[in-house]
């Protein structure tokens, strides 16, 4: 049932959004702001699953919403402190992968 | 109302959840003050919190604080057992007659999506909108009224950290009314969809009720643009972990001899006061020995605490665990790891008890497993006796001091060991699995002195009902052991050598001959067993000197003569991994609550320990230190 319902793809509210070269939000630099697209699994991944996937959307990463990078780690890659809606998480890389995520258009 | 014929018959049992970093602990601590108790839910490591609480009516309630989720659809144990308890899965838990949803006033935003989710389950709930002073300081507007409208339930707001902060929400609780029990309810896990609408809802709500200036996050960002930073955060980092560490050792030293003297008096007034005989020993070197090797653990357990607890309220410990995450992760281990396995450096029980910060249990289990790695202070008499007696005083590259250099040597193996075992569980129990972090980094406040004092009394109060009692055994065993038989009347030896652990001793040491161990120390290994430290007052015990202050410095000078360099070195690196502790393994029972993890820990720690002296002294042999 979890794996049917994340094949369909979560309905983009940004119309451009299928020009833009798909962006996940471990590549989003630190204090940009990013537009959250979708959250499925990643292509490559090994060892992820659904339940990664809804927790994400749990905590608040739905499409639509205005997230923030507010710092990288050490080292500059991960973990990174993300912003979204009024609450603060830190993600490691592959956490951040399952985000696919817009920056045009995402200003405050 | 149905609540009236209940009164005096039986309690209401009504049970708090809420998201992670709510102020739920807080809100709990005000309604049940000290009246709480702490044990384990059924079979697994989760913490049960239950108290009692009056309202100012005079209801009495019965209060469980559930963990911390973020959602009914499990990601931790804390998480299942919060859902198996509030759908009447768990055994032996009643299913709660009231739901209270505390939430975080400040974050609706995130708090709601929960609330939602649980109020489909139909239970009677009552919506607590906590920290509503923090809410109103920051200019959000809540519309109460409205709020409880469109959910249906009763909204109140509280704030947990005040005197009377719980009083509308116990008005609230005493106006409802009261089912003697409520059948299981029926959940399937939420698909996305459904969580995306969820989220849609919380929106809708909030546009009708909330009104808040855009989210002033300056002040956090400011704090967190130093103490996130890669450099000033981890030099911030470095002088906070210098200063428990500090704490931890120094403040400590005073109330740990306070209680080594206070119990060695009480040793010499019993031994006068009691005749010589079994009755005297057992008191004196079990029972009242024993209590005090339970107590001489609480003064750096309460001082570690009290910063972890400061730490973790601030907001400050997810930081920090930031901070270390990338360091911790290349071998397997979390952010969080970092500091109890920093505070294992003091003693490993304190260190152990403190893996309860990391909320992953696989990472948690690491920690614990190689806790003991990490050279604790009560090595440090047995690594000073063997330095002193073996290692010259010299210059080496003159700069170092040999003895001073060969110690960090020692450090250095237990933490380069710990990297070994930590990679090899990673390799393996964690093989192809991605270590999750999502860490909520909450927003900073001050620490609350009452909730930082019913923690730190909670701590302590576990450890002397948990882990004293399996110490205090242990230490009485080993005193039979040590005690019995006694030896035959015109016996030349020393005691110890007629007695079970004697026996034991020469028994085993032929195991031990291929590492250099003689019989004397094989015998002094088992009272060893009691506490590190013990082992050089066993081995003045076994070489028959008198009982005294200065059996390290009788001793120094005998050992020097009798054992070779080689068999030197190998006790040294024994006691860099050996399994020396029985405190430890108990409170790796009370911690995993399963005999399975302290014996695979004994098993682990033993042949590395063995592997690691054999190759001391097989190499130190051949290069001619025999």
């Amino acid at each position: 049932m979890l794996s049917s319902a994340t094949d369909v793809p979560m309905s983009s509210l940004d119309p451009s959004a299928v020009q833009t070269a798909p962006m996940n939000l471990a590549m989003v630099g630190k204090g940009q702001f990013a537009r959250v697209r979708e959250v499925r699994l990643p292509k490559l991944g090994h060892g992820h699953d659904t339940n990664l996937v809804l927790r994400l959307l749990e905590i608040g990463f739905v499409p639509g919403e205005l997230v923030r990078v507010v710092a990288l780690g050490p080292g500059g890659r991960e973990p990174i402190a993300v912003r979204v809606g009024g609450t603060m998480f830190a993600l490691r890389q592959h956490e951040a992968e399952h985000i696919l995520v817009d920056l045009q258009g995402a200003q405050p | 109302m149905t609540a009236a014929t209940l009164d005096g018959v039986a309690e209401r049992r009504i049970a708090l959840l809420g998201n992670p970093n709510c102020g739920k602990t807080a809100l709990f601590n005000l309604l049940t003050g000290s009246r709480q108790k702490v044990a384990n839910y059924a079979g697994v490591t989760v913490e049960r919190k239950e108290g009692a609480a009056t309202s100012p009516a005079g209801t009495r309630y019965r209060v469980l604080d559930l963990p911390g989720a973020y959602s009914l659809n499990a990601d931790s144990a804390d998480e299942a057992v919060t859902r198996d308890v509030i759908l009447g899965r768990l055994d032996g838990e009643p299913l709660p007659q009231v739901l209270v949803c505390v939430t975080d006033a400040t974050n609706l935003r995130l708090n709601l999506r929960l609330v939602l989710e649980v109020k489909r389950l139909g239970l009677p709930m009552v919506l607590a909108l906590n920290m509503s002073d923090l809410a109103k300081r920051r200019g959000i507007e809540i519309d109460v009224a409205r709020l409880s409208e469109l959910l249906g339930v009763p909204v109140v707001p509280t704030v947990g950290i005040h005197r009377q902060g719980a009083d509308p929400l116990l008005a609230a609780l005493d106006a409802l009314s009261y089912k003697p029990s409520v059948p299981a309810l029926e959940w399937q896990p939420p698909t996305l969809a459904e969580i995306t609408e969820t989220h849609r809802q919380v929106r809708e709500i909030l546009l009708q009720t909330v009104r808040e200036p855009a989210v002033d996050t300056r002040w956090d960002e400011r704090i967190d643009a130093v103490v996130m930073h890669p450099i000033a955060g981890l030099a911030i980092l470095a002088s906070v972990l210098f200063l428990m560490f500090q704490a931890v050792f120094a403040w400590a030293e005073l109330p740990m001899t306070a209680i080594e003297t206070a119990v060695s008096w009480l040793g010499q007034t019993v031994s006068q006061a009691l005749p010589d005989g079994l009755l005297r020993s057992l008191l004196v070197d079990g029972v009242i020995a024993g209590i005090g090797s339970v107590l001489i653990f609480l003064p750096q357990i309460v001082i570690l605490f009290a910063f972890i607890l400061a730490l973790e309220d601030s907001g400050y410990l997810p930081r920090a665990a930031f901070l270390l995450d990338r360091f911790m992760g290349k071998v397997g281990l979390s952010g969080r790891s970092f500091i109890p396995l920093l505070s294992s450096f003091a003693c490993a029980i304190p260190g152990i008890m403190a893996t309860r910060v990391i909320s992953n249990w696989r990472d948690r289990l690491s920690t614990i497993l190689i806790a003991p790695l990490m050279t604790c202070s009560a090595r440090l008499p047995v690594y000073a006796l063997l330095i002193g007696a073996f290692v010259p005083k010299q210059q080496v590259a003159g700069l170092f001091n040999l003895q001073g250099l060969v110690l960090f040597v020692l450090y250095l193996a237990g933490i380069v060991g710990a990297v070994l075992v930590a990679f090899v569980l990673k390799r393996t129990v964690g093989r192809g699995m991605h270590h999750p972090l999502m860490m909520e980094l909450p927003t900073w406040r001050l620490p609350n002195l009452r909730n930082l004092l019913l923690g730190l009394l909670e701590r302590v109060k576990i450890f002397l009902h948990r882990v004293g009692g399996i110490i205090l055994a242990l230490m009485i065993i080993v005193w039979a052991l040590s005690t019995f038989p006694a030896p035959p009347p015109g016996a030349t030896g020393a005691a110890i050598d007629y007695s079970f652990a004697g026996m034991l001793g020469h028994f085993i040491q032929p195991l031990f001959a291929p590492i250099g161990f003689g019989w004397e120390i094989c015998i002094a290994l088992i009272p060893g067993m009691a506490a590190r430290e013990v082992a050089v007052a066993a081995l003045g015990t076994v070489y028959s000197l008198q009982a005294g202050d200065d059996v390290a410095t009788q001793l120094a000078p005998l050992i020097a003569n009798q054992w070779s360099l080689a068999t030197a070195l190998s006790l040294l690196a024994w006691y860099v991994y050996a399994p020396q502790c029985l405190s430890t393994l108990a409170v790796v029972k009370r911690e995993t609550q399963s005999w399975r993890y302290p014996l695979l820990m004994a098993g682990y720690l033993f042949a590395m320990a063995y592997l690691a002296s054999f190759l001391t002294y097989q190499i130190a042999l051949r290069m001619g230190a025999g």
